[in-house]
């Protein structure tokens, strides 16, 4: 029996990925929220519900970025230049908002710098991982193994509008998990925020999604034409559907999780509906996962170590949650 | 002032510049991690307050560094792409695996159980904490073994071929993993991580038992430093000098450049104590050696033969002022490192290394040398590999990115003004732990809250608030 190995690892970096969107999603979230939150004690709540795990979070980025090298070295290879301002900003503002986790606690006159350090590197970042996505789904040129196009090919108004949505996406999702992880006064901001920010995301994507076909012959002929149309017309309801039980569960205050799950519903069908415009691309126009796969030597070798670490980090990673879980308790004292 | 424009150079200066700045952090939580997981055991087991109070201590310090270390990490997973795409793709099916690994094995392991060992201990058991301590622990250890595998490869390659489309491709993972340099790399590199975090430890307790001999914790910090200093400064002197041999047999032009030797062959050749390479003369000017020493030392005989320079092409030369005199420093500092615990085993056994004044200034003074030593043997092993990426296979200027002049140099100085406003805060705030005194690590500080990150206790929360 031989496996599609090339298939496989497209499917790992995706799942990579989509688990970096959903978790670090969240506390990327929380750090563009934080200025609407002035008092002093309501931002240590919002930064003490994900200090212990944003690191964890953040390491599915190292992974997507390792694998890809590891998976699809020619992907990598033409993708990172392609996207070397957006990604150099987004480096650079994951750099302020990580130390912020710790510096901000190591300083009172300073504090307010490393606030505005922790929110404007998320929202930096966030925007930047946006317009890389849409730099990738708008196309890079590729000739001879090596990226063709020019230095600011990436900023286009799509790729500015996908920035933007992620922005909104991720400000959602932390306003979610507060939800979860809240109570009381900063708790209701949360649902309030919540049902603003439900109202632009579900716009957002209704403008992407419409923009998208436009960009490449194949996104169209794969969204529009018979018999696509069966698989690719469930979608915009299911995106309705996710939508109609966040607005619900934002109403809903008996139902916490509720919103939380219902916006994770929203990305993943988004990222389902990207799959669907890709496949079997990986960097469109012209490269499929097999071109810029490594050889089966390669990614057997390290499929070997996924299947059998991935379902322990994954264990670990949950056990962390679950020590973790409830309401922040900020009077908590650690010893 | 011709080279700063050229990409290729701007794209190297770049990396060097990230990755000198990301290594001294894993260099130093090498190092830190194991020695919190060292004092929670004896801690459980020995059930002395001052272990835990000296845990306390340096857990903070752990998790600042530790903080540094990531997002400078993080930088350098993209950087590969960004800047060095044609390496990359040439390269990414051998060392691809080998990253992957890393982030499987080390990094998701630290990243989870970190939180458990800073935020944790009201809420898992002792025996749970101190298990989440060694993972992390056990996870930087990973994490070094295989960035060091997939470094020595590039310096020593082994167990590929080369595919059609110009793609380095695994045939021997055993080979590619344990290449020729990588056990020396290995033992020497974590043997320098022991030593940079032993070095700080010992200063810090120095320090205070400069202001205060009876201090409970600085004692602690520092005998447990200078038995680590005594002990491995030696050994590391001895990986070393294997290392070197090792370096002879497969580098052999780099070992020509850090001795700073010229001649096609010579016989019996000194060891140079002070000198000026000079590429463009072809010789060492200014030249001050022991003679016959340099043989002895590579080839352990007087009058063993030696290779210069110019045994090798012109084009293959590293650029050996800086690899000679890298080299030197790194060198230096190790016998001076060697000699401090020597000196402290002596007090020791005299009784006096609580009350020596003269040794805690000496290890005062030695506090970064254990940085300025791995960043000296970095340069001397990464210059030393030039004009190669990947060594003798695959040229320096044939890897980089097709990216222009602009963007090199826009996102260097980019992260030279971030990394010096963003790491600079930092190490201000990590000295200005070290300079609080073991000990008061209970009572409430009055100008910052007592935990890193995360659950602020009551007592602090009131003071930020200004009450």
């Amino acid at each position: 029996m031989t496996l599609d190995l090339p298939l496989i690892w497209a499917g790992l970096i995706a799942f990579a990925v989509l688990a970096y969107v959903v978790l670090d999603g969240f506390d990327l979230g929380i750090g563009i929220l934080f200025p609407l939150f002035k008092k002093e004690r309501e931002r240590d709540v919002l930064m003490n519900s994900v200090a212990p795990v944003w690191d964890g979070n953040e390491t599915w980025l190292v992974l997507g970025g390792g694998g890809l090298l590891a998976a699809f070295p020619l992907a990598y290879a033409t993708i990172l230049p392609a996207l070397y301002a957006p990604l150099t900003v987004m480096l650079l503002g994951l750099v302020f908002r990580g130390v912020a986790f710790e510096f901000r606690w190591r300083t009172v006159r300073w504090k307010r710098v490393w606030d505005w350090s922790f929110t404007l590197g998320s929202l930096l970042a966030t925007f930047m991982q946006g317009i890389a996505l849409g730099g990738l789904i708008q196309g890079i040129k590729v000739a001879n193994r090596a990226y063709a196009g020019g230095w600011w090919d990436w900023l286009t108004p799509f790729s500015l509008l996908t920035g933007l949505s992620l922005v909104v996406g991720y400000a959602l999702l932390g306003a979610c998990w507060l939800v979860i992880k809240t109570e009381g006064e900063i708790q209701n901001r949360c649902y309030d925020l919540g049902r603003k920010l439900s109202v632009g995301l579900v716009l957002l994507i209704g403008l992407v999604s419409l923009w998208t076909p436009f960009l490449g012959e194949q996104f169209l002929q794969r969204w529009f034409t018979w018999p696509n149309i069966l698989l690719t017309a469930p979608m915009p309801l299911l995106v309705l559907l996710a939508a109609g039980s966040l607005w619900r569960g934002l109403h809903d205050y008996k139902r916490p999780l509720q919103p939380f799950l219902s916006a994770l519903a929203l990305f993943v069908l988004s990222y389902i509906g990207l799959g669907i415009s890709f496949w079997p691309l990986m960097v469109p126009p012209s490269l499929t996962f097999y071109d810029a796969a490594a050889p089966d030597v390669s990614l057997g070798f390290l499929l070997v170590g996924a299947v059998i670490l991935l379902p322990i980090i994954l264990a670990y990673t949950a056990y962390s949650y679950y020590v973790f879980r409830g309401k922040v308790d900020p009077d908590a004292h650690y010893h | 002032m011709q080279a700063l424009l050229d990409p290729v150079f701007l794209a190297r200066l770049q990396f060097a510049f990230t990755v000198s700045f990301h290594i001294v952090f894993p260099a130093f939580t090498i190092g830190l991690a194991s020695y919190l997981a060292v004092l929670e055991a004896l801690w459980l087991w020995t059930k002395r307050e001052v272990y835990i109070q000296v845990f306390r201590y340096w857990i903070k310090i752990f998790a600042v560094t530790f903080g540094m270390g990531v997002v400078s990490g993080l930088v350098m997973s993209y950087q590969f792409g960004t800047n060095w795409a044609v390496f990359s793709d040439r390269a990414g099916p051998v060392i691809g695996p080998l990253m992957g690994y890393e982030v499987l094995s080390a990094f998701f392991l630290e990243a989870g159980f970190l939180g458990v060992m800073l935020f944790g201990m009201q809420r898992v058991g002792k025996g749970l904490h101190f298990f989440a301590t060694a993972m992390v622990a056990f996870g930087t250890f990973i994490s070094a073994f295989w960035i060091l595998a997939v470094n020595s490869w590039m310096q020593t390659p082994a167990g590929y071929a080369i595919a059609p489309n110009g793609q380095f491709v695994p045939e021997d993972w055993f080979a590619v993993i344990f290449n020729p340099s990588f056990p020396y790399r290995l033992v020497h590199m974590v043997l320098a991580a022991y030593l940079t975090t032993a070095f700080v430890v010992g200063a810090v307790g120095a320090w205070h038992l400069l202001r205060d001999k009876t201090n409970a914790g600085a004692r602690v910090m520092f005998s447990m430093a200078m038995w680590m200093a005594a002990i491995v400064a030696p050994i590391q002197i001895f990986a070393g000098d294997l290392h070197g041999l090792n370096t002879l047999q497969h580098q052999p032009a780099k070992i020509a450049a850090m001795e700073g030797h010229y001649e096609e062959s010579i016989k019996g050749a000194p060891l140079y104590l002070f000198g000026l390479p000079d590429n463009e003369a072809g010789e060492t000017k200014y030249a001050i050696g022991i003679p016959k020493l340099g043989s002895l030392i590579l080839t352990h005989d007087w009058d063993g033969e030696m290779k210069g320079l110019k045994a090798f092409p012109r084009e293959d030369w590293p650029p050996t002022p800086v690899v000679f005199w890298s080299f030197r420093i790194m060198v230096g500092l190790g016998m001076l490192m060697a000699l401090v615990g020597l000196v402290s085993l002596v007090m020791r056994l005299g009784g006096r290394i609580y009350s020596n004044s003269l040794l805690h200034r000496a290890a005062l003074v030695m506090g970064p040398s254990g940085f300025v030593a791995v960043l000296a043997g970095w340069v001397t092993t990464e210059v030393g590999r030039q004009p190669y990426t990947i060594y003798g296979l695959l040229r320096t200027a044939d890897s980089v990115s097709p990216i222009g002049l602009p963007g090199v140099a826009t996102s260097l100085i980019a992260f030279i003004i971030v990394y010096f406003i963003v790491f600079g805060a930092g190490i201000f705030y990590l000295l200005r732990l070290m300079a609080k005194t073991p000990g008061a690590i209970g009572k409430a500080e009055p100008e910052t809250p007592m935990r890193a990150a995360g659950i602020m206790p009551g007592p602090a929360q009131q003071i930020a608030k200004g009450e």
